[in-house]
C-alpha cells in the first residue's frame, strides 16, 4: 500500500525533463497519468529513486492537425480523447476505445501517452495505435526522432524507446473518410484488461473491403498488429469464409497467458470472436 | 526523503503543509488534513472509495502523490455541505432513497455522482451505472444508489422525480 | 374529543414504528463523511504496525533476523513468535476449538501468514521496515487439494497435533483431519436408497470465496499503563466475545478490557473471529505504553483471513418415479485451510449445514462431514453464510434441479410437488430442525405467476429450436430457487461460542422527558440497527422511534451479546427488544392505573397511550408516564423507567423465499447477462420495508458475483492468485442486474414480534438461482452440472465440451 521513497522532480518543459532523465542515473521513472505506476510503486513492483513529473509541461498536452495527420500530445488524458469532438470526427475508433479503458477516475487523469509507452501488454491503446499505423514522437537527448508503432513493441513492458527518451505526441493519420472501425473487447467487468480485443480500420469500395487493419491487444507479450488477416479479407465483401480465413491467421499469431480471464486457448479464441464482431461492425460502419 | 512544501485548496480553505514525496494524497488529506472523509478500500485503484474531485475531475486519492496535486483545488464529500450546513442534493438524495448502508462508499461515490451531474444533467440509468463503475459498493447492490442519483438530478434540475416503474 | 383530535392511524404513523419505511439515522453522519470508522481513530502518541509475510505456503522458518528492520529510523519494535512466547501468546485458540499461530512459529502454514509485527511511528515507516525483516526459509512440499489432504502421502500441515487422535470434535482418523460430523439417520437414508426408483448423485463443488467488506479488518490497541487497563477499538461484529476472548488469552481481567466497535465498514461474517494482527497490537500496545494502530491491506484481506465455503458435497437424492423425494444423503469434505478457525457455534463444526433438506418433505436424509486442513488461509464460515446454510442450500438446489431433469420434470413443478405443505408446519425435518412457520406453496405460486414463468418456458423451448437450426449463439437459463433458511443462532440448548450461550440482549431506559436510550449485544455494520431497533420499540412503548437513541459496540455500556452475523439479530435481540419493552410497558401501565384511579385491568392500549376502557378521554400517553416514572410512583415501587431483557430464543427462524432468474449465454464468449431476477423474501414481520429491500439487493449482489465469478483461487504451489481486486470478482454498478423484490409474510409463531431475519437469505438463495439459471441453459442438450463461478471461460469451455462451437 505505501511506496517506497523517491525524489520529485517536475520539469516545465520538455527539455528540461529530457536534460533530468539524462543525469539522475537509471533508477528513474518519468510519471504520466501515474495509474500504471502508482499501483505498481504502492505493491513496491516498481520503486524508482527519482520520479520526473511530466505534468507540468505544456507542449505535452494538445490536439492539432498537420497536414493528413492528427498529432497528440502524449499528456492527453483518456477523457480529453473522449471529450474530443474533433477526434470523434476524424478518427471515432479512438474514443471508442477510450471509453472501454478502466473507470470514468481513471479516465480523467490516464493518459493516452501513458497508455501506449509503458509496454504494458494490457493497454488497448498500443492494438489500435499499430492498427491505425500511428507513429510515435521520441525526445531523447539526441534530439527527437520518429517510431512506427508497428515497430515500437518488443516484449512485456519492454519498448524501442531508448534509455532519457520520452513519448512526446502521437501522429496518428487520419483514416479515410466513410472507412469502418471498431474495437471490441471481451472483459470480465469494467476496468479490466481485455480477455481479448479486436481493432479494425477498414475502407470499402464498391461493395469489398478496398483496405483493412487489424490490431489485437492482450493475447501475447506485445499488442499485435495482424497483418496476415488485414490482408485476407481486402478484395472480399467479409464473406463468412473469408472471415473464417482471416480468423485463423489472427489465431495463429497469438501467445496469450493464461490467467485469470481463461487459459490461453480460450482467450486465442476469443480473439478470433473479438475479431469477428469487430469486423462486423466496421463493415456495417463503412456501409457496404 | 526530505519533505516539501505543497499548498492548494481543499474544501474553498488554503492550505500549506510539508509532505514526503511519497505521500499519497488519500493519506494527506487524511492523516494531515483530519478529513477522514474519502475511505481506503484497497491498494490496487479499483474500488473508489477514496474518489475525490480535483480541479473538476474525479480522482482516486489513492492513486495520486499530495506533491502532484500541489496548486489545485480539491472538493471531498466534507465539502459537499454548504457553509451553512445545508446538505448537497445529492446527500440527502442518498438519504431519501436508501443509497447507504455501511457508508463506507458513500464519501467517494457521492463526490463521483457530483462530477457525473456536471458532467450529465440528466443522465439516463445505463449512464449512471457507467458513470459510478469506478466506485464498488458491497452493501446496497447499487439499484439505491442510482435511484439517489435520479432523484438528486431531478431536484437539481427542478423537476419532480419519477420513479422508474419495475 | 374533538375533530382536531389525531386518529389512532394518525398516532401510529407519526411514531414511525414498525412496518414503515422509516429513513435510517446513521445516514446523517455517513452521508457528510463523518462516520467514526477505525482508521479515522486518531490517538496522541499513536504507533503503526504493519505485518512481514510469508511468501511461502508451506515452509520451515530457519531463522528470522530483526536487526535490519529495528534499525529504521522511527521504528520502535520488532515482533516474532519469540517474543510472544514470553506472553504465552504466540498461538491463540480459535472460535472453533483449534488453536492458531499468531506469529509464525518454526513453520509457516500459508501464502500470506504472519511472520513477524513491525511497529513504527508512522505507517510509511513500517512498511519500509517490514520490507527488511530478513527470514530463511525452506520450501516444504504443499498441498491445497482438500481432497487429497488425507491421502496417505499428504504433507503434514500441522505438526504441533500430528499424533492427537483426538480434536475438539471428536476422534480424528489422519493427521490432516480436523473432524467428522455427521446428522440425519443413516441407516434410514441408505434404506430410502436401496428401494428408490431413481436416483442421482453429484459432487457439487463450492468454490472458496471471501467476504471482501469494503474496509479491511483494522484494530486500535491502547494499553494505559497507570490503570492496567485495554482500550481496543477494531471492527469487531461481536465485541462482548472479543472481550471475553482477549480477558481469558491475556490474562488482563475482563472488567479492564474495554472493547469498542465503532462504525464498521461491511462486516459480512469478515470480523467475527480475532486475527493475528489485534494480538499483535495488544502486544505492543503493553510493549510501548502507547496506543499501537492496525489497519490491513486488500491483499492481505482476501488472502489471510476468514474466507467463506470450500465445500465439496457429494449429493444423492432419491425420488419415486413421479417426482417425490424419498431420500437425501450428502458426504462432505470441508476445506479448513491452516487450521480451523471457523465461527461456529461450539457444538456444530459444520455448523448448520443440516439445513441441507432444504424447503422438500424428506422422509430420510444424512450427511457427514470431514473437515480437513490444507495449506490455505484458515476459516469457512463467513459471507452471510449463516454458519453452512449457503453451501447446504447450494448442495440441495443444485441436487434438486439435477433429479429434476432426470425425472424429465420442469424444476419448478417438481419443487411445488415436493414442498413443505403449509399444514405440517411446525415442521420437523428429517435432521430434527423444527421449521417455525410457512406457506411455502403460495410463494412459489406467486414468484411463478409474477415472472410469467409458463410463458418463459414457452419462449426457452422456441429459443432452443432456434438455437439448434443455427438462428442464434444465446442460450436462454431460468433458473429456480426455493430455498429455507435456518437463522437466529440461538437456544441455549443448541448453541455456545466457547460456552457463552447464544442469548442476546437490549437494555432500555427512558428518561423523564420521554425519549429514551437502547443498548443491545448486537452490532451493525450498516443493517441500520439504529433506525430499525427504535422502530421496534416506537410500535411497543408508543414513543417517536425518533426520540429513542440506538447504542452498540462499547462493552462496557453495551449489555453482553454475542453480536451480529448469521440474520441473528432481529430474531434475538429483536426479540430482547421487545421483551425489554414490555417489561417497561407493564410497569407503566401500573402508573397509569395509579394516576387515573382505576385498576391495572381497567386500561387498555391505543398506539401510544394507555386509556380506561370505556371511557377514552381518560388516558395517559407514554411520555407523561415516563414523566411520572421520575416523579411520582405507586407506593412501593422504585421510581425510573427502564428494563433489561436477555433472550434465549427457544428456537432459531426460519425465513424463505422463491427466487427466480432469466438470463441469456452468449455461447460464442461464454458471457452471461441476466435479463430478470425476481425475489420473494418471507421473512416474516417486515420492521422495515426499505431496509429489507436493501439488504436483499445487497445480498444478491454478493451472490451475482459469487455465481458469477469470484474464487480465492491457489495454484499448484499454494500461491493465491485472486489476492487482489484485480481478480477478485466485484461486480461494478454495470454488470450488477436489477433487483425485483417482493415478499409474503408467515410471522415467526415463537418470536415476541414474528420477525425471522433477512439479512443473508439474499445470498443463501441467489447463488443457486443464478448457477441454476447457467446449467439450465445447457440442460437440454444433455449438460447435467457445470460448476461454478460461471464466469466467461469456464461457461465457454462447458460450451465448447458439448460441442457447441463446431
Amino acid at each position: 500500500m505505501i511506496p517506497a521513497s523517491f525524489a520529485y522532480h517536475r520539469p516545465s518543459s520538455i527539455k528540461e525533463a529530457v536534460t533530468l532523465l539524462g543525469s539522475l542515473g537509471d533508477d528513474v521513472r518519468t510519471i504520466a497519468g501515474g495509474h500504471s505506476l502508482i499501483p505498481m510503486m504502492k505493491l513496491r513492483l516498481a520503486s524508482p529513486a527519482h520520479l520526473i513529473d511530466l505534468a507540468g509541461i505544456a507542449d505535452l498536452k494538445g490536439i492539432r492537425e498537420d497536414g493528413e495527420d492528427v498529432i497528440i500530445g502524449a499528456m492527453t488524458t483518456q477523457h480529453e480523447v473522449i471529450a474530443s469532438d474533433f477526434l470523434a470526427k476524424k478518427i471515432p475508433i479512438l474514443s471508442e476505445t477510450s471509453i472501454v479503458i478502466a473507470d470514468p477516475q481513471v479516465r480523467y487523469v490516464g493518459t493516452i501517452g501513458g497508455n501506449v509507452a509503458n509496454g504494458d501488454p494490457g493497454n488497448d491503446m498500443p492494438a489500435v495505435m499499430m492498427c491505425l499505423n500511428a507513429t510515435y514522437h521520441a525526445v531523447g537527448e539526441s534530439g527527437e526522432r520518429r517510431i512506427s508503432a508497428r515497430e515500437f513493441y518488443q516484449g512485456a513492458y519492454v519498448t524501442a524507446l531508448k534509455p532519457g527518451e520520452i513519448v512526446t505526441a502521437i501522429r496518428v493519420p487520419v483514416p479515410a473518410a466513410g472507412h469502418g472501425h471498431a474495437y471490441e473487447k471481451l472483459k470480465r467487468k469494467v476496468g479490466d484488461y481485455a480477455t481479448a480485443a479486436a481493432a479494425v480500420v477498414l475502407t470499402a469500395s464498391g461493395g469489398k473491403v478496398a483496405s483493412c487493419s487489424i490490431g489485437l491487444t492482450n493475447v501475447a507479450e506485445t499488442p499485435l498488429w495482424a497483418e496476415e488477416a488485414s490482408k485476407i479479407v481486402i478484395g472480399s465483401a467479409l464473406d463468412a469464409a473469408t472471415v473464417k480465413k482471416a480468423i485463423t491467421a489472427a489465431e495463429a499469431i497469438t501467445s496469450p497467458a493464461s490467467d485469470g480471464r481463461g487459459p490461453a486457448a480460450y482467450r486465442t479464441k476469443m480473439a478470433g470472436v473479438m475479431l469477428t464482431r469487430a469486423l462486423g461492425r466496421a463493415k456495417a460502419r463503412a456501409g457496404f | 526523503m526530505a519533505k516539501s512544501q505543497i499548498s492548494m485548496t481543499v474544501n474553498g480553505k488554503k492550505v500549506e503543509e510539508l509532505v514526503e514525496p511519497r505521500t499519497l494524497l488519500v493519506h494527506f488529506l487524511r492523516e494531515q488534513l483530519h478529513l477522514t472523509g474519502p475511505h481506503i478500500g484497497c491498494e490496487t485503484s479499483h474500488c473508489g472509495a477514496c474518489t475525490v474531485d480535483l480541479d473538476g475531475k474525479s480522482v482516486k486519492s489513492c492513486t495520486m502523490f499530495a506533491v502532484q496535486a500541489n496548486g489545485t483545488d480539491i472538493r471531498t464529500i466534507e465539502g459537499m455541505a454548504a457553509a451553512d450546513g445545508t446538505l448537497h442534493a445529492l446527500q440527502d438524495a442518498f438519504r431519501e432513497m436508501h443509497g447507504l448502508q455501511c457508508g463506507f462508499c458513500t464519501p467517494g461515490m457521492i463526490v463521483r455522482a457530483y462530477r457525473l451531474l456536471q458532467e450529465n444533467k440528466n443522465p439516463t440509468e445505463e449512464e449512471i451505472r457507467f458513470g459510478i463503475s469506478g466506485n464498488l459498493c458491497r452493501c446496497t447492490g447499487y439499484q439505491n444508489i442510482v435511484k439517489a442519483i435520479q432523484y438528486a438530478a431531478a431536484k437539481l434540475n427542478g423537476v419532480p422525480f419519477q420513479e422508474a416503474a419495475e | 374529543m374533538n375533530d382536531m383530535t389525531p386518529t389512532s392511524a394518525e398516532r401510529a404513523e407519526k411514531l414511525q414504528g414498525m412496518g414503515c419505511k422509516r429513513k435510517r439515522v446513521e445516514d446523517i453522519r455517513f452521508v457528510q463523511g463523518k462516520g467514526n470508522y477505525v482508521d479515522d481513530i486518531k490517538l496522541p502518541g499513536m504507533l503503526y504496525g504493519d505485518f512481514t509475510r510469508s511468501p511461502h505456503a508451506h515452509a520451515r522458518v530457519k531463522k528470522i533476523d530483526t536487526t535490519k528492520a529495528a534499525a529504521v529510523p522511527g521504528v520502535v519494535a520488532v515482533l516474532t513468535a519469540e517474543t510472544l512466547k514470553t506472553v504465552n501468546l504466540d498461538w491463540m485458540p480459535t472460535l472453533a476449538g483449534d488453536v492458531q499461530m499468531v506469529l509464525a512459529d518454526g513453520k509457516v502454514l500459508f501464502q500470506n501468514q504472519e511472520v513477524a509485527f513491525v511497529i513504527a511511528e508512522d505507517r510509511y515507516i513500517a512498511a519500509d521496515a517490514a520490507e527488511l525483516v530478513e527470514v530463511e526459509y525452506e520450501a516444504l512440499p504443499c498441498n491445497v487439494d482438500p481432497l487429497k489432504a488425507m491421502a496417505a502421502t499428504a504433507p503434514v500441515i500441522r505438526e504441533d497435533i500430528k499424533d492427537k487422535k483426538e480434536g475438539a470434535h471428536g476422534p480424528r482418523k489422519h493427521y490432516n483431519h480436523v473432524f467428522n460430523w455427521q446428522a440425519g439417520d443413516k441407516a434410514k437414508a441408505d434404506a430410502a436408497f436401496a428401494k428408490a426408483d431413481v436416483t442421482i448423485k453429484e459432487m457439487i463443488v463450492y468454490p472458496r470465496v471471501h467476504p471482501c467488506p469494503l474496509e479491511t479488518c483494522q484494530c486500535v490497541a491502547s494499553f494505559d499503563k497507570i490503570k492496567s487497563e485495554l482500550t481496543l477499538w477494531g471492527t469487531f461484529q461481536a465485541p462482548h466475545v472479543i472481550r471475553t476472548v482477549g480477558s481469558l488469552i491475556s490474562k488482563i481481567p475482563e472488567n479492564k478490557i474495554h472493547v469498542i466497535a465503532p462504525d464498521i465498514g461491511g462486516g459480512f461474517g469478515n470480523k467475527v473471529g480475532a486475527y493475528p494482527g489485534y494480538i499483535c497490537a495488544i502486544v505492543a500496545s503493553i510493549a510501548t505504553g502507547r496506543p499501537v494502530k492496525w489497519v490491513e491491506d486488500r491483499i492481505e484481506n482476501l488472502s489471510t483471513t476468514a474466507f467463506a465455503r470450500d465445500f465439496y458435497m457429494e449429493t444423492e437424492i432419491a425420488a419415486t418415479k413421479d417426482g417425490k423425494v424419498t431420500g437425501l444423503r450428502c458426504y462432505t469434505v470441508a476445506d479448513h485451510g491452516a487450521f480451523d478457525a471457523c465461527a461456529n457455534a461450539t457444538k456444530w463444526p459444520a455448523g448448520l449445514f443440516s439445513i441441507i433438506s432444504g424447503s422438500y418433505d424428506f422422509p430420510a436424509a444424512h450427511v457427514s462431514v470431514d473437515g480437513v486442513y490444507t495449506n490455505k488461509a484458515p476459516g469457512g464460515v463467513a459471507y452471510r453464510c449463516s454458519f453452512r446454510v449457503t453451501e447446504a442450500a447450494y448442495a440441495i438446489e443444485r441436487g434438486m434441479d439435477i433429479m429434476a431433469q432426470k425425472l424429465k420434470m420442469d424444476p419448478a413443478e417438481f419443487r411445488m410437488k415436493n414442498l413443505i405443505r403449509r399444514e405440517q408446519f411446525p415442521y420437523t425435518s428429517a435432521f430434527g430442525w423444527v421449521y417455525d412457520s410457512g406457506d411455502y406453496q403460495t410463494a412459489l405460486q406467486k414468484a411463478m405467476e409474477t415472472v410469467g414463468y409458463k410463458k418463459l418456458r414457452e419462449e426457452q423451448k422456441k429459443r432452443q429450436e432456434a438455437f439448434k437450426r443455427g438462428e442464434t449463439r444465446e442460450l436462454m437459463g431460468i433458473g429456480v430457487a426455493f430455498f429455507t433458511e435456518i437463522v437466529g443462532a440461538g437456544p441455549s440448548r443448541n448453541c455456545d461460542i466457547l460456552g457463552i450461550a447464544m442469548f442476546d440482549s437490549a437494555e432500555i431506559r427512558i428518561h423523564p422527558t420521554g425519549t429514551g436510550i437502547c443498548r443491545l449485544g448486537t452490532k451493525s455494520q450498516g443493517q441500520g440497527h439504529e433506525t430499525t431497533y427504535a422502530q421496534i420499540i416506537a410500535t411497543e412503548l408508543g414513543l417517536p422511534a425518533d426520540n429513542i437513541t440506538v447504542e452498540e459496540g462499547n462493552t462496557d455500556t453495551a449489555p453482553y451479546g454475542l453480536g451480529t452475523y448469521g440474520s441473528r439479530s432481529t430474531p434475538v435481540s429483536g426479540a430482547a427488544t421487545a421483551m425489554a419493552c414490555r417489561k417497561i410497558k407493564a410497569k407503566a401501565q401500573m402508573i397509569a392505573a395509579y394516576m387515573l384511579e382505576v385498576h391495572d385491568d381497567d386500561l387498555e392500549w391505543d398506539v401510544d397511550r394507555f386509556r380506561v376502557k370505556g371511557n377514552p378521554e381518560r388516558f395517559k400517553t407514554m411520555t407523561e408516564l415516563a414523566w411520572a416514572a421520575y416523579q411520582e410512583v405507586p407506593p412501593g415501587m422504585e421510581p425510573g423507567l427502564e428494563a433489561i431483557n436477555y433472550y434465549d430464543p427457544p428456537n432459531f427462524t426460519y425465513p424463505f423465499g422463491a427466487y427466480i432468474c432469466v438470463l441469456d449465454v452468449d455461447v460464442d464468449t461464454g458471457s452471461s447477462k441476466v435479463r430478470r431476477f425476481y425475489a420473494l423474501d418471507d421473512c416474516g414481520t417486515r420492521i422495515n420495508p426499505m431496509i429489507i429491500e436493501g439488504q436483499v439487493h445487497g445480498g444478491l449482489t454478493e451472490a451475482f458475483g459469487i455465481a458469477m465469478g469470484q474464487e480465492i483461487h491457489y495454484d499448484d504451489e499454494g500461491n493465491v492468485t485472486t489476492a487482489s481486486l484485480m481478480d477478485y470478482f466485484l461486480p461494478t454498478a454495470v454488470e450488477t442486474p436489477k433487483w425485483e423484490t417482493d415478499w409474503t409474510t408467515t410471522p415467526s409463531p415463537h418470536h415476541p414480534i414474528g420477525a425471522k431475519g433477512v439479512g443473508e437469505s439474499p445470498n443463501v438463495g441467489g447463488v443457486p438461482c443464478f448457477s441454476n439459471a447457467v446449467n439450465d441453459a445447457f440442460a437440454f442438450l444433455g449438460s447435467t452440472n457445470i460448476p461454478m463461478p460461471h464466469d466467461n471461460w469456464r461457461t465457454w469451455t462447458a460450451a465448447d465440451k458439448l460441442g457447441l462451437h463446431r
